[in-house]
């Protein structure tokens, strides 16, 4: 277990720094960047840039000097919005998108896997069908098109629901709603063709033959070894849920870190835009590196397994 | 009949002739006559697709759809950019089927055009996933040994690179166009097609009839493209009907956020943004008709992804 | 002697797209107390299938049991209802399966999967329940029976897991013992161990077994009595030395022909052909087709039971004083 930890943190500290280098590559490449030699008409951001990224240096001197800001936590200052840096944004941003996206993934992995039992031990009934046309339909209807759908119908039209801002529980239905709906529709494809394969599985019709009743059956044996290759996508859904809540925040008009990460793409300002993406970058290879523990958890042969997580 | 203690070898059958214990001609044929017709690994996989009415459904839209992206544009009257500000928001009706957006643009011509470049970046992003997939898995696999590892532990390394913020970062960086959002969704995108390729790969190679092509001096480029490849075919497949989706969905995605192509295009990502605020003015043709048919071809590609890995799984053949 | 389980008239059907699968058609058998009877055949001839019936675990859809009884200990179990037939698995009946490497679950650990049957019949303590299987991997030979219970299925080679199966089949007592090709997943070494296991378990417990195997080294092993089944049905019934000695049956005759021995010179004889397709079973001897005395009464009409002894029964024309003939005849039609 413990070389497995270690082989995977090695791993992921490879891919942040593979991230982070393009960063800088890209932004040293690009006009209007802080690094190439346009000057900034703002005399305190440039002095700030100036100051950050120490841009009288040689390249090599900056990329070291960036490294070490990144390790320091430090993601420089903003160059449209005098005296803001990226740390202060992400600090009020980042709760509020962190706190979608956690109620989403907790909606979505809950409900996916109970629609997935029942339609796999429904299968074929009519439940099934309807869950899983349902479920067709939510993976692919784009979560843009829901919200506004959900706007349009449950916030205006019915006013059942507020239209936007993120202030109460009533406000987080819609959007959470939105953005959870596709990957609980993927959750719930996957948890029931797994269990259907599991549950013709040998040690499933042992567990029969030992006269265990349906119930142990279907949650001692067969759900954990159908949650499996639920747990290996969830990295990839994390992607998703977080790029979702770029366009998510923009619609119901949430101050969360998404919304400013969208502004700066639109006003091209360069440190945010980096900034974030390593931020987000790190977080994510984080998760994924908390869901290869939790695989390595729930399969007792990962331990053995030299090369875990094939 | 059972009697009891019986020296008993003869059942009671006196109503059968006695004619009938003569030996049996042989028939040598019916013994080694097949009960079915043979088919071709394509033949079955395609009869079995079209038993599946969900992947059929889909790909029939798929059709409609290629020949309405062709021949719409051509058949309409009225041109994709030519603005008519007097004639904005105009219902659907007969002179505009699909009504006319904020500018006064024909909504049906637009969105032909954007099933263009929907189509056009989900095929060529697709294309070139299983292009650069199939080599590097392809070699990864058939190699083996430090190649693989080495190859693989790359593999595992942009897989871990958050595939949207890089595309982001290249788009902000090199400008959206045509170009660069096929070049950005592929830069990462080929990783999950190469690690099938491999898994098929390493599956396949130690099948008795690729030992037997190798001990007799095959090439190894041969040996992949004459006997590996045709045989990873049928996931190759099925995950490049489930990554058209996934471009068309990145493609509408970027629009959104601000990156997507820009005019004189219009793709469906582009209108769908365009005319968010339109709807909760009540003119709802104008958001529908994009976001009916992203979601609609989503959906088509996906049912008939469903469909192929069912139909080609050779597991399943009945 | 006491008969334990009782199967008559035995028909059980798949529902597929294809139609429906006949792969059970009327399966006569008995067993008695303390005995080991094999059951024989090719695979798909149906009699996995049956042991499946006794213990009520044909998936349903598709199969059914649709027509007979299935009586154990005077109990018709065709009748019993799902949670009744509950309280029969693993406690009076319990079965053991073909692949140990797949018939446990990878993420439980073995002392969990060995205790939970007892937890579930017996009303007994966890430690009572540990003493418990302790006793039993004991007894099916496991070194260091303490350790090996906090540890997983892969920690364990084939043979160990088809040992720790069969202390999970036995650790309550069970009276009737189903066991699906038992050796045929493991090496030959191993194989004769297992076997010998067998013999050891119904020596010291006087459990009755029923063996399903194509392997019939297997069956001499152990076997008392053996059933040979082909497509559906029950063909020929004996003690081991009827069927081993005198088999009636041609199909019995060739499966015996097909087998190596080490004491007899001479060529083994496949027998040619294919069993017939179940969905559409021949009114006849489904044999028919692969006989080489094959008559024209064979494929009209289906043989009767002809009754050569107690223990020795045998559904085939040959046995008619009609057929006398044919065996010369057909010896000399092939020279």
């Amino acid at each position: 277990m413990l070389r497995y930890l270690l082989k995977r943190s090695l791993i992921a500290l490879v891919t942040l720094w593979i991230i982070v280098t393009i960063t800088f590559l890209l932004m040293i490449t690009v006009p209007g960047s802080p690094f190439s030699d346009e000057r900034s008409s703002n005399e305190t951001i440039q002095a700030n840039l100036e100051a950050h990224y120490n841009l009288d240096e040689p390249y090599h001197v900056q990329y070291l000097i960036y490294m070490k800001n990144i390790a320091m936590l430090d993601l420089g200052p903003s160059i449209k919005q005098p005296n803001q840096t990226v740390n202060d944004l992400l600090g009020r941003g980042f709760p509020i998108s962190f706190e979608l996206g956690m109620v989403t993934i907790i909606v979505a992995v809950i409900s996916g896997i109970v629609f997935g039992i029942i339609s796999a031990l429904r299968h074929n009934g009519i439940i099934d069908y309807l869950s899983m046309g349902f479920a067709v339909l939510g993976i692919s209807i784009p979560n843009f098109i829901l919200a506004t759908l959900f706007i349009q119908k449950l916030a205006v039209d019915w006013a059942m629901f507020p239209v936007a801002t993120w202030s109460s529980p009533a406000h987080m239905v819609l959007p959470v709603a939105a953005l959870a709906t596709g990957p609980m529709a993927i959750i719930a494809r996957l948890t029931r063709s797994t269990m259907l394969e599991v549950l013709t599985q040998d040690y499933i019709k042992m567990a029969k033959a030992k006269g265990l009743s349906p119930w142990k059956i279907t949650f001692k044996h067969a759900l954990r070894n159908a949650l499996m290759p639920v747990v290996t996508i969830m990295g990839t859904l994390l992607a998703g849920i977080l790029t979702g809540t770029f366009v998510i925040e923009q619609i119901f008009a949430i101050p969360g870190m998404g919304k400013y990460f969208v502004e700066s793409i639109n006003q091209r300002d360069y440190p945010v835009i980096m900034g974030t993406t390593v931020f987000y970058s790190a977080f994510l290879i984080f998760m994924l590196f908390l869901v290869d523990i939790v695989y390595g958890i729930i399969d007792p042969r990962i331990k053995l397994h030299k090369k875990g997580g094939e | 009949m059972k009697t009891a203690n019986g020296i008993n070898p003869a059942p009671s059958s006196s109503s059968i002739p006695d004619e009938w214990f003569t030996l049996k001609e042989k028939d040598k044929d019916a013994a080694e006559q097949v009960a079915r017709p043979s088919l071709s690994y394509w033949q079955d996989a395609w009869r079995r697709l079209r038993q599946n009415k969900m992947a059929m459904l889909g790909l029939i839209f798929l059709i409609l759809l290629t020949i309405m992206a062709i021949l719409g544009p051509i058949l309409s009257p009225y041109e994709v950019n030519t603005q008519d500000r007097p004639n904005q928001y105009q219902l659907p009706s007969s002179e505009h089927w699909f009504g006319t957006d904020a500018a006064g643009r024909d909504v049906f011509t637009r969105t032909w055009y954007g099933a263009r470049i929907s189509l056009f970046v989900g095929l060529v992003a697709a294309m070139i996933d299983v292009f650069i997939g199939i080599i590097y898995g392809g070699i990864s696999g058939y190699k083996g040994g430090r190649t693989d590892n080495v190859m693989m532990r790359i593999i595992e390394i942009l897989y871990g690179i958050p595939s949207l913020l890089v595309t982001i970062l290249l788009l902000v960086v090199l400008g959206p166009s045509l170009f660069t959002i096929i070049l950005a969704l592929t830069i990462t995108g080929w990783v999950g097609m190469a690690r099938i390729v491999r898994g098929q790969v390493l599956q396949i190679k130690n099948y008795e009839y690729v030992l037997a092509s190798q001990s007799f001096g095959g090439k190894t480029s041969r040996i992949i493209r004459k006997h590996l490849l045709p045989n990873a075919m049928g996931p190759i497949i099925v995950q490049m009907t489930l990554s058209v989706p996934t471009a068309i969905f990145a493609e509408a995605f970027l629009s959104f956020i601000g990156l997507g192509i820009q005019s004189p295009y219009a793709s469906w990502g582009v209108m769908a943004n365009d005319s968010l605020g339109a709807i909760l003015s009540g003119n709802w043709w104008t958001l529908f008709f994009p976001a009916f048919f992203i979601s609609f071809t989503m959906f088509a590609f996906n049912v008939l992804g469903d469909g192929l890995q069912d139909a080609l799984d050779p597991k399943l053949r009945k | 002697m006491e008969k334990i389980l009782e199967i008559k008239d035995l028909h059980v059907t798949f529902t597929t797209y294809g139609g429906t699968v006949q792969a059970v058609r009327g399966v006569n058998l008995h067993l008695n107390k303390g005995e080991t009877l094999a059951i024989v055949g090719e695979s798909g001839c149906g009699k996995s299938v049956t042991s499946n019936a006794v213990m009520r675990l044909i998936p349903s859809p598709p199969g059914k049991i649709s027509k007979g009884t299935i009586h154990f200990k005077g109990q018709n179990l065709t009748e019993f209802s799902e949670k009744k037939m509950r309280m029969i698995r693993g406690v009076d009946i319990s079965m053991i399966f073909q692949d140990p490497m797949t018939a446990l679950n990878p993420t439980l650990t073995i002392g969990t999967q060995l205790m939970e049957g007892l937890r579930k019949h017996k009303n007994v303590s966890a430690s009572e329940a540990k003493k418990k299987a302790i006793e039993m991997m004991e007894l099916v030979g496991i070194p260091n029976p303490e350790e090996r219970l906090k540890q997983y299925p892969h920690q364990f080679s084939g043979g160990m897991r088809q040992r720790m199966v069969i202390a999970m089949a036995i650790i309550c007592d069970p009276e009737l013992l189903i066991a699906d090709e038992p050796t045929t997943a493991l090496d030959v070494t191993i194989q004769a161990q297992i076997l010998e296991l067998f013999g050891e378990i119904q020596k010291k417990t006087g459990v009755s077994i029923i063996l399903i195997t194509h392997d019939l080294g297997v069956v001499a092993k152990i076997a008392h009595r053996i059933a040979v089944m082909y497509a559906g049905k029950i063909i020929e019934t004996g003690t081991k030395r009827d069927v081993f000695y005198n088999p009636q049956h041609p199909y019995t005759k060739g499966l015996l022909n097909s087998v190596p021995r080490l004491d007899e010179r001479g060529k083994l004889q496949p027998i040619d052909g294919t069993p017939p397709d179940l969905f559409s079973p021949p009114k006849g001897c489904p044999f028919t087709a692969r006989c080489p005395y094959a008559m024209e009464v064979c494929d009209k009409v289906y043989p009767e039971q002809s009754v050569l002894s107690d223990s020795h029964q045998v559904n085939c024309w040959l046995q008619d004083k009609r057929a006398k003939h044919i065996l010369a005849e057909s010896a000399s039609k092939s020279f």
